[in-house]
């Protein structure tokens, strides 16, 4: 997940798509994030690159529609809604998560578990 | 007539430790009188007992002369202490005197309050309102229910004050403020003319027989007449000038100054008079390095007097609480070593600039929120024998009767206030208009519009007559004002008048004009009379040359207030050193947010 300036950044992601909740005047979506351009990358504890400036998901509430459609903690979300989030400051993140008049958001989040099994199973594709 | 005798008692336990036993034999001794209320009894009786206790005690609280033994039957005889509380009945100012007297009479003992007087210069003795006419007045003894008979023919010790206190009045105060610097002036008269006394009495004497004497003479000629001109100028500026209060006790340090300059003087012209006028000594130049070395020698204490007198006390040690008892106004001062009587004069010197007037309408609550206070219960007794006890039944009764009521005065204090602070607002706001409009309708002539104007023929005026025109619009405005802030006794209209006419004089704006009426100014600005001094009394249970110490606490007491000072000593500082490289002032990001959506 590491990134070269300049070239394009190759991950394996994964589609998720949260419904959000109504909560009274409250769209929520049931996780926190961290992390953005203007923040102190050396303090994620989720980046295994502690350079990396991206937006990283810190924590899941039990039970809310992002559990429900597959978001994990320590996640980076690259995209949303087609916004990119890797080079975004953190109160634009929250923006482009939190808008009013969207109800459902659809991210695409890597991790390392995702590259993982990308690799095996290509290791155990040249048998063929 | 217990209380009178209680009182008595007391008064004769009062007395000095050295006489301790004495006085509690002579109490022993009155209780076993009975308990008649014939008053020449026990005044006889106390009189025979005042004649024995006073032998016995070798007239160690006595100060008054006695009279002869005959008489003493006849007479009412006071010991130096129940002198003083005897007349516990009577007004205190009459005590207060008394004491002062004693106490000016009595250097050095310290016990209890002293109060002793500081005179600022010019002052009469006494101010027009504290009440000498109570000297006068026999009649006290009426009101009291032990009256001390005196015969025809005794002088009593009242008698005796009050005569001894009438000549100290009558010399006037001033006497006594300028015997001090004659006394030393005389003196330094006196030691700047020995050193020329000493050239110029062999010259005079023995003319013929002296050595002749070449350039070092000539030297010592110079030298010795520049440093009597420096010793005239600087005496003159440490002991001469006017000084502004007259202490009550004698200051210290130019005692022993004039002592020293004397002990030196005097001991030089008994070696002069030994070795050089008795021999006739011939070595002139001797005699000149000798009246140098006398010069010198005063030059060393004219320094050693700058330093203890002028440089001492500038380098600050203790600092003074001082707090007004009216109104709690207080300020902090930092002051050097200084007596207590030196360190009341420097106090008197600031709060004449620093503290607002004290203005005795600002003080007390509304009346209407006070009085509702008061509306307690009223308790009735039923008659019952033991009246005492029920006295404190009934006042702890009332007591807590009170506490338990819901007292509701605070709230009305509050409001109170905020409807005083409106009004002065309001009032303020109606004043600075009409001011402003006030000083828009004139404006200064300039010269040249004086020539080129003949068509206009403007009214020219002097600043007073600007004054006064200008003075009407907004007379009513600043006696409104005036009255609501309670300062309209400190501002007639006539000075009002001077002071506008000042300030168009000076081109100032209607702001400066009224910046002497919106705040109160500090008390040197209401001075009115330049030549009366001001009186203050210092009271103190030390003795008041002695030193600051730490946690002295003495106060100047006015008329009608009093300013309380303590004392505390500066702090000691202990200040450490910690080198900071430029080049390590470097910043990090610490934001760590994080959000949840």
């Amino acid at each position: 997940m590491s990134y070269i300036p300049g070239q394009p950044v190759s991950v394996v992601v994964q589609r998720i798509e949260i419904q959000k909740l109504r909560d009274g005047d409250n769209l929520i979506l049931g996780f926190s994030i961290g992390g953005g351009i203007d923040q102190d990358s050396n303090q994620n504890p989720f980046s295994e690159d502690k350079t990396d400036k991206g937006i990283y998901v810190t924590r899941v509430s039990k039970g809310g529609p992002a559990e429900v459609a597959g978001l994990r903690i320590g996640d980076k979300i690259m995209q949303v809604n087609g916004w990119d989030m890797t080079m975004v400051t953190h109160d634009q993140a929250r923006k482009k998560l939190t808008k009013k008049n969207e109800d459902v958001v659809r991210l695409l989040v890597t991790r390392r578990s995702l590259e993982d099994v990308v690799r095996q199973s290509m290791m155990q594709q040249p048998t063929h | 007539m217990i209380i009178g005798q209680r009182q008595r008692c007391r008064s004769i336990l009062s007395g000095h430790s050295a006489s301790k036993i004495d006085s509690l034999r002579s109490k022993v001794e009155l209780l076993k009188l009975p308990l008649t209320l014939s008053s020449k009894s026990i005044s006889e009786r106390k009189a025979q007992l005042g004649a024995t206790t006073e032998r016995s005690r070798g007239g160690a609280g006595v100060h008054k002369p006695r009279p002869t033994a005959p008489d003493m039957d006849n007479e009412s005889q006071y010991s130096g202490y129940s002198y003083k509380s005897s007349h516990s009945r009577s007004s205190r100012k009459h005590r207060d005197r008394r004491d002062r007297h004693r106490s000016k009479s009595r250097d050095g003992s310290s016990r209890g309050d002293k109060s002793v007087t500081i005179h600022a210069p010019g002052e009469p003795l006494l101010d027009a309102e504290s009440t000498r006419g109570d000297d006068r007045d026999d009649n006290w003894g009426e009101t009291t229910t032990v009256v001390t008979g005196t015969s025809e023919h005794s002088v009593s010790n009242e008698d005796l004050t009050r005569a001894s206190k009438e000549l100290e009045d009558s010399s006037p105060l001033e006497c006594r403020r300028f015997a001090g610097p004659i006394l030393s002036g005389i003196l330094g008269l006196f030691a700047l003319l020995t050193p020329l006394a000493f050239l110029l009495l062999p010259q005079l004497l023995w003319r013929d027989s002296l050595e002749p004497c070449g350039t070092p003479c000539e030297g010592l000629y110079v030298s010795l007449a520049f440093k009597l001109l420096v010793l005239l100028i600087s005496s003159w500026a440490l002991f001469f000038r006017p000084s502004r209060a007259t202490l009550p006790r004698f200051f210290v340090f130019r005692c022993l100054l004039m002592a020293l300059v004397f002990l030196f003087v005097a001991s030089y012209w008994l070696f002069y008079g030994v070795r050089v006028l008795e021999p006739r000594e011939r070595d002139y130049r001797g005699i000149v390095g000798y009246a140098v070395s006398l010069v010198d020698a005063l030059l060393f204490i004219q320094y050693l007097a700058l330093v203890l007198l002028e440089v001492r006390h500038l380098r600050p040690a203790f600092c003074l609480k001082v707090v007004r008892t009216t109104d709690g106004a207080s300020r902090f001062y930092n002051v050097g070593h200084l007596s207590i009587q030196r360190a009341a004069v420097w106090v008197l010197d600031h709060y004449y600039t620093d503290f607002t007037v004290y203005n005795p309408a600002l003080l007390n609550l509304p009346k209407s929120i006070l009085s509702k206070k008061m509306s307690g219960f009223k308790v009735y007794s039923l008659g019952e024998e033991n009246s005492t006890n029920n006295s404190t039944g009934q006042s702890r009764a009332m007591i807590a009767a009170a506490a338990r009521r819901r007292d509701n005065s605070h709230n009305e204090y509050y409001y109170e206030e905020a409807e005083m602070e409106r009004r002065i607002r309001k009032r303020k706001a109606r004043l600075v208009v009409a001011v402003e409009e006030a000083f828009t309708h004139i404006k200064r002539l300039q010269e040249d519009e004086a020539a080129s104007s003949p068509k206009h023929p403007r009214e020219v005026m002097d600043p007073r007559e600007a004054a006064q025109a200008i003075f009407a619009p907004m007379a009513r405005a600043m006696q409104k004002y005036l009255r609501t802030t309670r300062q309209q006794p400190y501002h007639s209209m006539e000075s009002i008048i001077a002071h506008l006419q000042f300030c168009i004089t000076h081109n100032m704006t209607p702001k400066a004009f009224l910046e002497r009426y919106l705040s109160p100014g500090p008390t040197m600005q209401y001075q009115r009379e330049n030549g009366r001094g001001r009186q203050w009394t210092l009271v103190s249970e030390e003795p008041v040359t002695s030193a600051l110490r730490q946690g002295q606490v003495f106060s100047l007491r006015r008329l009608d207030f009093a300013l309380v000072v303590t004392v505390t000593p500066l702090p000691f500082l202990n200040l450490g050193e910690e080198f900071i490289d430029p080049k390590s002032h470097k910043f990090v990001m610490r934001l760590q947010s994080e959000t949840s959506v």
